[in-house]
């Protein structure tokens, strides 16, 4: 598999990444090294097999529906690069 | 004192031989006098240190110390520490003061441990040098011309030039391992699910977990005690009672300490592509723990091989999506010019990711795009189920595992930027133990080439970390590599 560079365009914007145009060339080289070793994976069948997210099988615990955060706004906006009243504030989206 | 175990200075403290202010200002002064060649240090917190040290002096005077009361340590900076920088390797945190401690830290301070400082690591954990820090390489205290290893690269080389005597770090696919390996140290990365995730800043969450660094593994287990246990606040953290993890730390009984313990030699591990003089370190380890009395089994990963590229699969999608709350939003860099929120967004994380950290959001996001979601994670997924039998299987022959923890020494800095599939496959011994979920162990076993440390690995089952903690403090009991200071 090779990537296009109109795919490389596709998945940055995705990412929500700027790609600057002299980049997009070494970007794709890059991606295509890397997915060359990621299709080794394709050539072994796997049917049947279960796949893992968790090697302890755990079950998610559930817990009762109370706060347990106290509020903590203000220190958590003091690292925000922008905010206003409590709020955190962003470039105008709806006009 | 600065070459002292973790016993001996309990035991100083206890005595009052030396305060802990006393102990935590040397380190500082170390710090002070080697950072500058070595870079293993992102932020030094002296004032905090010295604040916590006399906290911990009061507390011993009180007849009130724990075992890490008063020891100076070092975290890596994937750790948030609340009121000190927490940067991540990152240009993109290069400004967040965190607001909260990580459970690891919160437990550590409760504990009375002295933090020194936040160690450098490769950006966001992603790296096996220590290059990909926007802070800049850390060195290799051994060889400043060549790499500490990565990702916790800055750990590894504190403690290996002793400007820290213990240090945390983690481990998504080696990053305490190899470091520790490279640096000539012990480091152990737990079974998943042991340490709490919980204010550790999060590359690829079902892989990611805490580890402890130290000269020895009697070093190791008594950080790594401290470290564990269960946290609600990680929904993956492990409901299990609390563990000693040196209980097996013992005197040796006899000239065969090991009797009865079988140690299983990967035949895929010992194939090509290991190094010659990390094979004869190798070797010459196994020669010793079969003197201590243990037995050696050959056993098979067969599917060991697919462990890298399955990995290149799973860690990049869950960076790519972990990664998505950098948006300049809510903390982090923001780009100074951007005409909308959608760029705003995209040269934020433009601006504030290295070259690797965005590699590796481009191939997760393809992965994880629509249409691809079956051939790539779920198949990595699968694969991740073979691999874990695998080591299943080779358990029903033998107790722990051994073999190279790298497949060579540390390389020259600058060698394998330009390549990041050759970077990637540096990784091939430790990658499929994170997939597993397994515990793992590197200590230093005798050195190559060019006076360069080279490590073993130990690979346990669910929950063996007493025992390789144990097993390899008989090596250390019978050897001296871990006492060995680079000059």
């Amino acid at each position: 598999m090779s990537l296009t560079t109109e795919q490389v365009l596709r998945i940055a914007g995705l990412a929500r990444i700027e790609l600057a145009d002299g980049d997009v060339e070494a970007t794709r080289a890059k991606l295509n090294g890397i997915f060359g070793l990621i299709e080794q994976m394709q050539a072994v069948d796997t049917s049947g097999v279960e796949p893992m997210s968790h090697p302890q099988d755990v079950a998610q615990r559930l817990r009762t529906d109370v706060a347990t955060e106290p509020d903590r706004r203000e220190a958590f906006q003091r690292v925000a690069p922008q905010t206003e009243a409590g709020l955190y504030l962003v470039p105008k989206v709806i006009e | 004192m600065i070459n002292a175990s973790l016993t001996e200075l309990r035991a100083a403290l206890d005595a009052k031989r030396i305060s802990s202010v006393e102990l935590a200002t040397l380190f500082l002064d170390r710090i002070a006098a080697h950072n500058p060649s070595l870079n293993a240090f992102i932020t030094v917190d002296r004032d905090g240190a010295l604040a916590a040290a006399r906290a911990a002096d009061a507390r011993i005077a009180a007849g009130n110390a724990g075992p890490l009361t008063g020891i100076p340590l070092a975290h890596k900076d994937v750790f948030c520490t609340e009121g000190v920088l927490t940067t991540c390797g990152s240009k993109m945190l290069s400004n967040f003061v965190s607001p909260y401690d990580a459970h690891v830290v919160s437990l550590l301070k409760a504990a009375g441990a002295v933090n020194l400082g936040k160690t450098n690591m490769d950006e966001f954990a992603m790296g096996s040098s220590n290059e990909n820090s926007h802070y800049g390489p850390v060195k290799n205290p051994w060889d400043t011309t060549r790499i500490p290893g990565g990702s916790s690269g800055g750990s590894a080389a504190a403690v290996a030039a002793r400007l820290a005597p213990i240090a945390t770090g983690t481990d998504t696919g080696g990053s305490v391992r190899q470091p520790a390996g490279h640096t000539g140290i012990t480091g152990i990365k737990p079974t998943y699910g042991v340490v709490s995730r919980y204010g550790m800043i999060a590359y690829a969450s079902s892989l990611d977990q805490g580890g402890a660094f130290g000269a020895s593994a009697a070093d190791c287990a008594q950080l790594l005690t401290a470290m564990a246990g269960f946290d609600e606040r990680d929904s993956t953290s492990l409901e299990r009672p609390a563990e000693d993890y040196a209980r097996e730390i013992a005197a040796p009984a006899n000239d065969k300490p090991l009797a009865g313990l079988r140690i299983g030699l990967p035949r895929e591990f010992f194939a090509e592509g290991m190094a010659e003089d990390v094979r004869a370190a190798v070797e010459a380890a196994l020669d010793q723990y079969r003197k201590l009395g243990a037995t050696t089994v050959e056993v098979s990963l067969p599917n060991a091989r697919l462990a890298i590229p399955a990995y290149y699969v799973i860690a990049p999608a869950e960076a790519s999506s972990n990664l998505s709350r950098f948006d300049g939003v809510r903390y982090g860099h923001r780009a100074a010019e951007y005409r909308d929120l959608a760029e705003m967004y995209a040269k934020s994380r433009a601006e504030g990711f290295g070259a690797e950290v965005k590699r590796r959001i481009l191939v997760g996001t393809y992965v994880l795009s629509h249409g691809y979601y079956d051939a790539y994670y779920l198949q990595a997924q699968k694969l991740r189920r073979l691999i874990a039998q695998d080591f299943q299987a080779a358990f029903r022959e033998c107790d722990v595992i051994a073999g190279p923890t790298s497949p060579t020494t540390a390389w020259a800095i600058g060698e394998k930027t330009d390549d990041p599939v050759q970077m990637y496959l540096s990784d091939i011994y430790t990658i499929a133990v994170n997939l597993a979920g397994l515990p793992g162990l590197s200590h230093p076993c005798g050195f190559g080439g060019g006076n360069l440390p080279v490590g073993l690995q130990l690979i346990g089952d669910y929950f063996g970390e007493a025992r390789l903690l144990g097993t390899a403090h008989q090596y250390q009991q019978a050897t001296d590599w871990h006492l060995r200071r680079p000059a």
